[in-house]
Protein backbone atom coordinates (compact mmCIF):
# COMPACT_ATOMS: atom_id res chain seq x y z
CA UNK A 1 0.00 0.00 0.00
CA UNK A 2 1.16 3.79 -1.00
CA UNK A 3 0.58 6.21 1.72
CA UNK A 4 -0.28 9.56 0.54
CA UNK A 5 -1.10 12.46 3.28
CA UNK A 6 -3.07 15.30 1.60
CA UNK A 7 -2.29 19.06 2.92
CA UNK A 8 -5.52 20.84 4.46
CA UNK A 9 -5.70 23.55 1.26
CA UNK A 10 -7.09 20.07 -0.61
CA UNK A 11 -9.64 19.03 2.18
CA UNK A 12 -12.71 20.44 0.07
CA UNK A 13 -11.86 17.99 -3.04
CA UNK A 14 -10.32 14.90 -0.89
CA UNK A 15 -12.10 15.35 2.31
CA UNK A 16 -9.49 13.30 3.89
CA UNK A 17 -6.50 14.05 5.14
CA UNK A 18 -4.94 11.03 4.22
CA UNK A 19 -5.44 7.36 2.00
CA UNK A 20 -4.01 4.16 1.03
CA UNK A 21 -3.46 3.03 -2.36
CA UNK A 22 -3.34 -1.05 -3.19
CA UNK A 23 -0.62 -0.63 -5.77
CA UNK A 24 2.87 -2.00 -6.38
CA UNK A 25 5.86 -0.70 -7.54
CA UNK A 26 5.04 2.18 -9.22
CA UNK A 27 5.74 6.28 -10.82
CA UNK A 28 4.30 9.09 -9.17
CA UNK A 29 2.34 9.68 -12.48
CA UNK A 30 0.65 6.74 -12.32
CA UNK A 31 -0.12 7.43 -8.89
CA UNK A 32 -1.70 10.69 -9.46
CA UNK A 33 -3.23 9.02 -12.40
CA UNK A 34 -4.83 6.88 -9.28
CA UNK A 35 -5.90 9.76 -7.46
CA UNK A 36 -7.25 11.92 -10.46
CA UNK A 37 -9.37 8.84 -11.01
CA UNK A 38 -10.61 9.32 -7.27
CA UNK A 39 -11.15 12.77 -6.63
CA UNK A 40 -12.09 14.17 -10.05
CA UNK A 41 -10.64 16.86 -12.72
CA UNK A 42 -10.81 19.62 -9.68
CA UNK A 43 -7.71 17.34 -7.93
CA UNK A 44 -5.71 17.45 -11.23
CA UNK A 45 -6.55 21.18 -12.12
CA UNK A 46 -5.06 22.48 -8.55
CA UNK A 47 -2.12 20.77 -8.98
CA UNK A 48 -0.97 20.96 -12.25
CA UNK A 49 -1.11 23.36 -14.90
CA UNK A 50 -0.34 22.00 -18.93
CA UNK A 51 0.28 18.35 -17.69
CA UNK A 52 3.63 19.96 -14.88
CA UNK A 53 3.40 20.27 -11.53
CA UNK A 54 2.06 23.89 -10.47
CA UNK A 55 5.09 26.11 -9.16
CA UNK A 56 3.53 26.31 -6.00
CA UNK A 57 3.31 22.58 -5.43
CA UNK A 58 6.03 20.57 -3.29
CA UNK A 59 5.54 16.32 -3.59
CA UNK A 60 7.34 14.37 -1.40
CA UNK A 61 8.39 10.53 -1.41
CA UNK A 62 9.58 9.88 1.95
CA UNK A 63 10.41 12.66 2.68
CA UNK A 64 12.58 13.48 0.01
CA UNK A 65 11.11 16.46 -2.84
CA UNK A 66 10.28 14.84 -6.37
CA UNK A 67 12.24 17.86 -7.78
CA UNK A 68 15.35 16.55 -6.47
CA UNK A 69 14.35 12.67 -7.98
CA UNK A 70 13.37 11.86 -11.29
CA UNK A 71 10.01 14.46 -11.30
CA UNK A 72 6.68 12.54 -12.08
CA UNK A 73 8.58 9.87 -13.21
CA UNK A 74 9.99 8.87 -9.70
CA UNK A 75 9.68 5.11 -9.14
CA UNK A 76 7.83 4.62 -5.65
CA UNK A 77 7.54 1.27 -3.72
CA UNK A 78 4.28 -0.22 -2.29
CA UNK A 79 5.93 0.85 1.56
CA UNK A 80 6.72 4.78 0.32
CA UNK A 81 4.87 7.74 1.80
CA UNK A 82 3.56 10.72 -0.55
CA UNK A 83 2.82 14.07 0.66
CA UNK A 84 1.60 16.81 -1.06
CA UNK A 85 2.15 20.36 0.66
CA UNK A 86 2.28 23.99 -0.50
CA UNK A 87 5.67 25.64 -1.06
CA UNK A 88 4.51 28.44 0.73
CA UNK A 89 7.36 28.35 3.61
CA UNK A 90 10.92 29.57 3.98
CA UNK A 91 13.04 31.99 6.13
CA UNK B 1 -13.17 49.91 11.46
CA UNK B 2 -9.71 47.81 10.27
CA UNK B 3 -7.33 49.00 7.81
CA UNK B 4 -6.96 44.90 6.80
CA UNK B 5 -9.41 43.53 4.76
CA UNK B 6 -7.87 39.83 5.15
CA UNK B 7 -6.23 37.69 2.59
CA UNK B 8 -6.32 37.45 -0.88
CA UNK B 9 -3.95 35.06 -3.54
CA UNK B 10 -1.24 36.13 -4.92
CA UNK B 11 -1.76 34.43 -8.61
CA UNK B 12 -5.45 34.41 -8.49
CA UNK B 13 -6.67 37.37 -6.70
CA UNK B 14 -9.00 34.75 -4.32
CA UNK B 15 -9.91 36.60 -1.44
CA UNK B 16 -9.80 35.14 2.13
CA UNK B 17 -11.07 36.55 5.43
CA UNK B 18 -8.00 36.96 8.34
CA UNK B 19 -6.57 33.84 9.51
CA UNK B 20 -4.57 31.01 10.01
CA UNK B 21 -3.86 30.59 6.25
CA UNK B 22 -1.09 30.56 3.41
CA UNK B 23 -2.23 28.43 0.24
CA UNK B 24 -5.25 29.37 -1.82
CA UNK B 25 -7.89 26.92 -1.69
CA UNK B 26 -8.28 27.39 -5.61
CA UNK B 27 -4.96 27.33 -7.32
CA UNK B 28 -2.46 26.38 -4.36
CA UNK B 29 -0.98 29.99 -5.04
CA UNK B 30 0.76 31.62 -1.97
CA UNK B 31 -1.61 34.22 -0.04
CA UNK B 32 -0.59 38.05 0.95
CA UNK B 33 -2.37 40.34 3.03
CA UNK B 34 -5.46 42.35 1.65
CA UNK B 35 -5.46 45.87 2.82
CA UNK B 36 -7.74 48.75 2.84
CA UNK B 37 -5.70 51.18 1.04
CA UNK B 38 -8.11 54.08 1.29
CA UNK B 39 -8.37 53.34 5.00
CA UNK B 40 -4.58 53.21 5.71
CA UNK B 41 -3.95 56.73 3.88
CA UNK B 42 -6.62 58.11 6.11
CA UNK B 43 -4.67 57.03 9.33
CA UNK B 44 -1.11 56.84 8.28
CA UNK B 45 0.74 60.36 8.21
CA UNK B 46 4.89 61.08 8.46
CA UNK B 47 4.17 63.27 11.12
CA UNK B 48 2.15 60.29 12.92
CA UNK B 49 5.20 58.34 12.20
CA UNK B 50 7.93 61.00 13.67
CA UNK B 51 6.15 60.67 17.11
CA UNK B 52 6.01 57.32 17.35
CA UNK B 53 7.97 54.55 19.13
CA UNK B 54 11.94 53.62 17.88
CA UNK B 55 10.53 50.59 16.68
CA UNK B 56 8.80 48.91 13.88
CA UNK B 57 5.24 49.93 15.35
CA UNK B 58 5.65 53.46 14.71
CA UNK B 59 4.11 51.81 11.31
CA UNK B 60 1.66 50.17 12.73
CA UNK B 61 -1.07 52.11 10.55
CA UNK B 62 1.16 50.07 7.63
CA UNK B 63 1.18 46.35 9.45
CA UNK B 64 -1.42 44.14 9.66
CA UNK B 65 -2.73 44.24 13.39
CA UNK B 66 -5.66 45.61 14.64
CA UNK B 67 -5.39 47.20 18.18
CA UNK B 68 -2.05 47.89 19.71
CA UNK B 69 -1.49 44.66 21.49
CA UNK B 70 1.94 44.27 19.92
CA UNK B 71 4.88 42.24 21.08
CA UNK B 72 7.39 44.87 21.02
CA UNK B 73 11.00 43.82 22.21
CA UNK B 74 12.07 47.02 19.96
CA UNK B 75 12.86 45.35 17.07
CA UNK B 76 13.67 48.32 14.20
CA UNK B 77 14.03 51.60 13.61
CA UNK B 78 18.02 51.19 13.41
CA UNK B 79 20.12 53.84 12.62
CA UNK B 80 21.07 54.25 8.54
CA UNK B 81 24.92 54.81 8.67
CA UNK B 82 26.31 56.96 6.05
CA UNK B 83 28.51 54.39 5.17
CA UNK B 84 31.58 56.77 3.58
CA UNK B 85 34.89 54.65 4.56
CA UNK B 86 33.32 51.31 2.54
CA UNK B 87 31.60 54.19 -0.11
CA UNK B 88 35.32 55.49 -0.87
CA UNK B 89 36.90 51.86 -0.75
CA UNK B 90 34.55 50.45 -3.07
CA UNK B 91 34.02 53.82 -5.41
CA UNK B 92 30.50 54.54 -4.40
CA UNK B 93 29.81 58.58 -3.83
CA UNK B 94 26.67 57.68 -1.68
CA UNK B 95 26.17 54.35 0.20
CA UNK B 96 24.20 53.68 3.24
CA UNK B 97 24.16 50.51 5.36
CA UNK B 98 20.80 49.83 7.53
CA UNK B 99 22.11 47.79 10.24
CA UNK B 100 20.03 45.25 11.68
CA UNK B 101 22.58 43.50 13.63
CA UNK B 102 21.58 45.77 16.49
CA UNK B 103 17.71 44.08 16.87
CA UNK B 104 17.14 42.71 20.09
CA UNK B 105 18.49 39.23 19.14
CA UNK B 106 20.73 40.41 16.98
CA UNK B 107 18.85 39.83 13.36
CA UNK B 108 16.59 41.05 10.93
CA UNK B 109 14.19 38.08 11.83
CA UNK B 110 13.22 40.31 14.85
CA UNK B 111 11.15 42.36 12.85
CA UNK B 112 8.90 39.42 10.69
CA UNK B 113 8.54 37.69 14.18
CA UNK B 114 7.45 40.70 16.52
CA UNK B 115 4.70 41.36 13.22
CA UNK B 116 3.84 37.45 13.26
CA UNK B 117 3.59 36.73 17.66
CA UNK B 118 1.50 40.22 17.51
CA UNK B 119 -0.78 38.58 14.87
CA UNK B 120 -0.93 34.83 16.58
CA UNK B 121 -1.97 36.64 19.62
CA UNK B 122 -5.02 38.65 17.68
CA UNK B 123 -6.23 35.36 16.15
CA UNK B 124 -6.01 33.47 19.63
CA UNK B 125 -3.34 30.84 18.61
CA UNK B 126 -2.51 28.33 21.07
CA UNK B 127 1.42 28.26 20.17
CA UNK B 128 3.84 30.03 17.60
CA UNK B 129 6.42 27.78 15.87
CA UNK B 130 9.17 27.97 12.45
CA UNK B 131 11.87 26.35 11.09
CA UNK B 132 15.12 28.01 11.27
CA UNK B 133 18.38 28.09 10.01
CA UNK B 134 19.46 30.08 13.76
CA UNK B 135 18.14 33.52 13.55
CA UNK B 136 14.56 32.93 12.86
CA UNK B 137 14.86 30.80 16.20
CA UNK B 138 15.89 32.83 18.47
CA UNK B 139 13.29 35.51 17.38
CA UNK B 140 10.88 33.11 17.93
CA UNK B 141 11.91 32.18 20.81
CA UNK B 142 12.40 35.23 22.63
CA UNK B 143 8.81 36.87 21.00
CA UNK B 144 7.01 33.76 22.15
CA UNK B 145 8.99 33.92 25.74
CA UNK B 146 7.74 37.88 25.58
CA UNK B 147 4.16 36.94 24.32
CA UNK B 148 3.61 33.79 26.88
CA UNK B 149 3.48 31.24 24.08
CA UNK B 150 4.55 28.02 23.60
CA UNK B 151 7.16 27.68 20.67
CA UNK B 152 8.18 24.39 18.75
CA UNK B 153 11.32 25.21 16.60
CA UNK B 154 12.56 23.19 14.14
CA UNK B 155 16.07 23.61 13.28
CA UNK B 156 18.81 21.57 11.10
CA UNK B 157 20.77 19.35 13.78
CA UNK B 158 23.88 20.33 12.22
CA UNK B 159 23.55 23.78 12.85
CA UNK B 160 26.69 24.90 15.36
CA UNK B 161 25.99 25.35 18.82
CA UNK B 162 26.90 28.81 18.46
CA UNK B 163 24.12 29.56 15.98
CA UNK B 164 21.67 28.37 19.05
CA UNK B 165 22.89 29.02 22.39
CA UNK B 166 21.24 31.78 22.28
CA UNK B 167 17.45 30.77 21.23
CA UNK B 168 17.62 27.31 24.04
CA UNK B 169 18.01 30.58 26.61
CA UNK B 170 14.97 30.89 25.92
CA UNK B 171 13.31 27.65 26.40
CA UNK B 172 11.33 26.97 23.54
CA UNK B 173 10.40 23.45 22.45
CA UNK B 174 13.38 22.47 20.31
CA UNK B 175 12.98 20.08 17.55
CA UNK B 176 16.26 19.22 16.04
CA UNK B 177 15.93 17.34 12.47
CA UNK B 178 18.20 15.25 10.85
CA UNK B 179 18.85 16.99 7.40
CA UNK B 180 19.41 19.96 5.90
CA UNK B 181 17.03 23.77 6.88
CA UNK B 182 14.64 22.40 3.85
CA UNK B 183 13.93 18.49 5.47
CA UNK B 184 13.56 20.88 8.85
CA UNK B 185 11.18 23.06 6.81
CA UNK B 186 9.09 20.12 5.47
CA UNK B 187 8.48 18.03 8.89
CA UNK B 188 7.63 21.73 10.22
CA UNK B 189 5.21 22.34 7.07
CA UNK B 190 3.42 18.60 7.85
CA UNK B 191 3.18 19.22 11.53
CA UNK B 192 1.66 22.61 11.44
CA UNK B 193 -0.72 21.57 8.71
CA UNK B 194 -1.57 18.98 11.63
CA UNK B 195 -2.27 21.58 14.09
CA UNK B 196 -4.51 24.38 12.30
CA UNK B 197 -4.52 26.19 15.90
CA UNK B 198 -0.65 26.80 16.08
CA UNK B 199 0.70 29.53 14.09
CA UNK B 200 4.04 28.87 12.56
CA UNK B 201 5.23 32.41 11.69
CA UNK B 202 7.17 31.28 8.32
CA UNK B 203 4.67 28.64 7.33
CA UNK B 204 1.11 29.35 8.44
CA UNK B 205 0.93 32.75 9.25
CA UNK B 206 3.97 33.64 6.29
CA UNK B 207 1.19 36.26 4.73
CA UNK B 208 1.61 38.29 7.70
CA UNK B 209 5.16 37.66 9.06
CA UNK B 210 6.86 39.05 5.57
CA UNK B 211 5.14 42.03 6.19
CA UNK B 212 7.51 42.87 8.83
CA UNK B 213 10.41 43.12 6.54
CA UNK B 214 8.48 45.92 4.97
CA UNK B 215 9.65 48.53 7.25
CA UNK B 216 13.48 48.18 6.41
CA UNK B 217 12.00 49.91 3.10
CA UNK B 218 10.10 52.65 5.59
CA UNK B 219 12.61 53.19 7.46
CA UNK B 220 15.70 53.85 4.99
CA UNK B 221 12.64 56.66 3.35
CA UNK B 222 11.91 57.79 6.77
CA UNK B 223 16.01 58.19 7.72
CA UNK B 224 16.14 59.92 4.09
CA UNK B 225 14.06 62.57 4.63
CA UNK B 226 10.96 60.74 2.95
CA UNK B 227 13.56 59.86 -0.26
CA UNK B 228 14.42 56.69 -1.67
CA UNK B 229 17.36 55.22 -3.42
CA UNK B 230 18.44 54.98 -6.51
CA UNK B 231 19.49 51.08 -6.06
CA UNK B 232 19.34 48.39 -2.86
CA UNK B 233 21.67 45.59 -2.10
CA UNK B 234 19.68 42.76 0.24
CA UNK B 235 20.57 39.38 0.91
CA UNK B 236 18.70 36.28 -0.60
CA UNK B 237 17.14 33.14 1.25
CA UNK B 238 13.85 32.48 0.36
CA UNK B 239 13.85 35.89 -1.27
CA UNK B 240 10.97 37.06 0.94
CA UNK B 241 12.87 40.17 2.29
CA UNK B 242 13.48 41.64 -1.38
CA UNK B 243 10.09 41.06 -1.87
CA UNK B 244 8.99 42.78 0.93
CA UNK B 245 11.14 45.81 0.45
CA UNK B 246 9.91 46.02 -3.77
CA UNK B 247 6.42 46.31 -1.77
CA UNK B 248 7.12 48.67 1.20
CA UNK B 249 8.55 51.39 -1.13
CA UNK B 250 6.02 50.70 -4.02
CA UNK B 251 3.23 51.10 -1.12
CA UNK B 252 5.15 54.61 0.36
CA UNK B 253 5.05 55.87 -3.21
CA UNK B 254 1.23 54.80 -3.56
CA UNK B 255 0.24 56.28 -0.48
CA UNK B 256 2.22 59.94 -1.52
CA UNK B 257 4.92 59.66 1.05
CA UNK B 258 7.53 59.42 -1.08
CA UNK B 259 7.89 59.97 -5.08
CA UNK B 260 10.25 57.42 -7.25
CA UNK B 261 10.11 54.13 -5.79
CA UNK B 262 9.50 52.99 -9.55
CA UNK B 263 13.35 54.07 -10.18
CA UNK B 264 14.62 51.81 -7.65
CA UNK B 265 17.17 49.05 -8.66
CA UNK B 266 16.74 45.71 -6.55
CA UNK B 267 19.54 43.49 -6.51
CA UNK B 268 20.07 40.70 -4.70
CA UNK B 269 23.56 38.47 -2.83
CA UNK B 270 23.22 34.96 -2.33
CA UNK B 271 26.13 32.94 -1.57
CA UNK B 272 27.87 30.65 -4.34
CA UNK B 273 27.16 27.34 -2.18
CA UNK B 274 23.89 27.85 -2.65
CA UNK B 275 22.46 30.51 -5.41
CA UNK B 276 19.30 29.25 -6.91
CA UNK B 277 17.91 32.76 -7.34
CA UNK B 278 20.86 34.53 -8.28
CA UNK B 279 22.08 31.66 -11.05
CA UNK B 280 18.49 32.27 -12.17
CA UNK B 281 18.89 35.75 -12.68
CA UNK B 282 22.34 35.04 -14.13
CA UNK B 283 21.37 32.53 -16.69
CA UNK B 284 17.61 34.00 -17.39
CA UNK B 285 15.90 30.59 -16.05
CA UNK B 286 13.62 29.50 -14.12
CA UNK B 287 14.42 29.12 -10.37
CA UNK B 288 15.78 25.70 -9.68
CA UNK B 289 15.45 24.07 -6.20
CA UNK B 290 18.76 22.67 -5.43
CA UNK B 291 19.80 19.94 -3.03
CA UNK B 292 23.42 20.11 -1.84
CA UNK B 293 24.39 23.55 0.07
CA UNK B 294 27.55 24.65 0.83
CA UNK B 295 28.11 27.41 2.05
CA UNK B 296 29.30 29.26 5.33
CA UNK B 297 26.44 31.46 5.55
CA UNK B 298 24.08 29.07 6.82
CA UNK B 299 21.41 31.98 7.38
CA UNK B 300 21.09 32.11 3.33
CA UNK B 301 21.11 28.18 2.91
CA UNK B 302 17.65 27.79 1.36
CA UNK B 303 17.68 25.34 -1.36
CA UNK B 304 14.26 25.29 -2.73
CA UNK B 305 13.58 29.13 -1.73
CA UNK B 306 9.82 29.52 -1.79
CA UNK B 307 9.85 33.67 -2.74
CA UNK B 308 12.38 32.98 -5.88
CA UNK B 309 10.24 33.07 -8.57
CA UNK B 310 8.91 36.86 -7.31
CA UNK B 311 12.28 37.82 -6.22
CA UNK B 312 13.81 37.06 -9.69
CA UNK B 313 10.85 38.91 -11.55
CA UNK B 314 11.44 42.14 -9.25
CA UNK B 315 15.42 42.19 -9.84
CA UNK B 316 15.18 41.69 -13.35
CA UNK B 317 11.93 44.09 -13.60
CA UNK B 318 13.99 47.01 -11.62
CA UNK B 319 17.33 46.71 -13.80
CA UNK B 320 18.88 44.78 -11.00
CA UNK B 321 21.23 42.19 -10.84
CA UNK B 322 22.08 39.49 -8.55
CA UNK B 323 25.35 38.25 -7.21
CA UNK B 324 26.92 35.00 -5.47
CA UNK B 325 30.32 35.52 -4.36
CA UNK B 326 32.30 32.59 -2.89
CA UNK B 327 32.60 31.68 0.69
CA UNK B 328 36.35 33.40 0.72
CA UNK B 329 34.32 36.47 -0.91
CA UNK B 330 32.36 36.44 2.16
CA UNK B 331 34.36 35.97 4.85
CA UNK B 332 36.74 39.06 3.10
CA UNK B 333 33.94 41.38 3.02
CA UNK B 334 32.87 40.37 6.78
CA UNK B 335 36.28 42.16 7.79
CA UNK B 336 36.24 44.83 5.05
CA UNK B 337 32.99 46.33 7.17
CA UNK B 338 34.27 46.07 10.28
CA UNK B 339 37.35 47.57 9.27
CA UNK B 340 35.68 50.42 7.57
CA UNK B 341 32.09 50.96 9.20
CA UNK B 342 32.38 49.65 12.88
CA UNK B 343 29.78 46.89 12.02
CA UNK B 344 30.21 43.21 12.94
CA UNK B 345 28.12 41.30 11.29
CA UNK B 346 27.65 37.59 9.93
CA UNK B 347 28.53 35.81 7.05
CA UNK B 348 25.30 36.54 5.44
CA UNK B 349 25.61 40.21 5.92
CA UNK B 350 29.19 39.60 4.74
CA UNK B 351 27.64 38.18 1.74
CA UNK B 352 25.92 41.32 1.21
CA UNK B 353 28.55 43.19 1.28
CA UNK B 354 30.46 41.20 -1.02
CA UNK B 355 27.89 40.91 -3.58
CA UNK B 356 27.85 44.88 -3.30
CA UNK B 357 31.53 44.79 -4.22
CA UNK B 358 30.87 42.63 -7.13
CA UNK B 359 27.69 44.61 -8.57
CA UNK B 360 30.18 47.47 -8.27
CA UNK B 361 32.95 46.56 -10.07
CA UNK B 362 30.89 44.50 -12.74
CA UNK B 363 28.99 47.78 -13.40
CA UNK B 364 25.47 46.56 -12.29
CA UNK B 365 26.04 50.01 -9.61
CA UNK B 366 26.81 53.22 -10.98
CA UNK B 367 29.16 54.99 -8.41
CA UNK B 368 26.83 58.01 -8.41
CA UNK B 369 24.03 55.88 -7.46
CA UNK B 370 22.70 56.51 -3.67
CA UNK B 371 22.70 53.11 -2.90
CA UNK B 372 21.39 51.25 0.20
CA UNK B 373 22.38 47.78 1.82
CA UNK B 374 21.01 45.94 4.33
CA UNK B 375 23.03 44.08 6.52
CA UNK B 376 20.44 42.29 8.66
CA UNK B 377 22.38 39.72 11.24
CA UNK B 378 25.76 40.17 13.75
CA UNK B 379 28.72 38.72 13.80
CA UNK B 380 28.53 37.42 17.35
CA UNK B 381 26.35 34.46 16.04
CA UNK B 382 28.58 33.18 13.62
CA UNK B 383 32.13 33.91 15.92
CA UNK B 384 33.51 30.33 15.50
CA UNK B 385 33.42 30.22 11.68
CA UNK B 386 34.67 34.18 11.66
CA UNK B 387 37.70 33.29 14.44
CA UNK B 388 38.84 30.80 11.73
CA UNK B 389 39.47 33.79 9.24
CA UNK B 390 41.23 36.03 11.62
CA UNK B 391 44.86 36.49 12.72
CA UNK B 392 45.50 35.65 16.44
CA UNK B 393 47.24 38.53 18.07
CA UNK B 394 50.99 37.31 19.32
CA UNK B 395 51.45 37.81 22.52
CA UNK B 396 54.63 40.48 24.18
CA UNK B 397 55.75 40.79 27.30
CA UNK B 398 54.56 42.94 29.83
CA UNK B 399 57.27 45.67 29.33
CA UNK B 400 57.26 48.87 27.97
CA UNK B 401 60.31 48.10 25.97
CA UNK B 402 58.21 45.10 24.44
CA UNK B 403 55.54 47.45 22.98
CA UNK B 404 58.05 49.99 21.71
CA UNK B 405 59.68 47.42 19.62
CA UNK B 406 56.96 45.75 18.07
CA UNK B 407 55.15 49.05 17.35
CA UNK B 408 58.18 51.04 16.87
CA UNK B 409 57.27 53.53 18.87
CA UNK B 410 59.87 55.47 20.31
CA UNK B 411 58.60 58.78 20.93
CA UNK B 412 60.70 60.53 23.51
CA UNK B 413 58.68 63.91 23.83
CA UNK B 414 57.49 65.07 26.94
CA UNK B 415 54.56 67.22 27.86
Amino acid sequence: MVSVRFSSALNNITKTRSSEFDLQDTTIRRLFDELIKEFGEEFETRLFENGEIRRFVNIYVNGEDIRHLSGLETEIKASDEVSILPAVSGG
Amino acid sequence: MSHVIGLKCRECGTEYPGGIQNTCYECFGPLEVHYDWDEVQNRASKEKISKGPPSIWRYSDLLPIDGTNYVDLGAGYNKLHRAENLGKELGLQELYILDDSVNPTNSFKDRVTSVAVSKALELGAEAVGCASTGNLASAVGAHAAKAGLPAYIFIPSSIELGKITQMLAYKPNTIAVDGTYDDANRLASEVADLNPNWAFVNITIRPYYTEGSRTLAFETAEQLGWDTPDHIVAPLGSGALLCALFRGYDELENIGFVDNSSNIKFSGSQPLGCSPISAAVQNATEVVPIRELDTVAHSLAIGNPADGYYAKEIIHQSGGYAASPTDEEILEAIHLLASTEGIFTEPAGGTTIAGLKKLVETGHINPDEKTVVYVTGNGLKAQDTIAKTLEQPESIKPTLSAFTDKYNNNSTSTQ
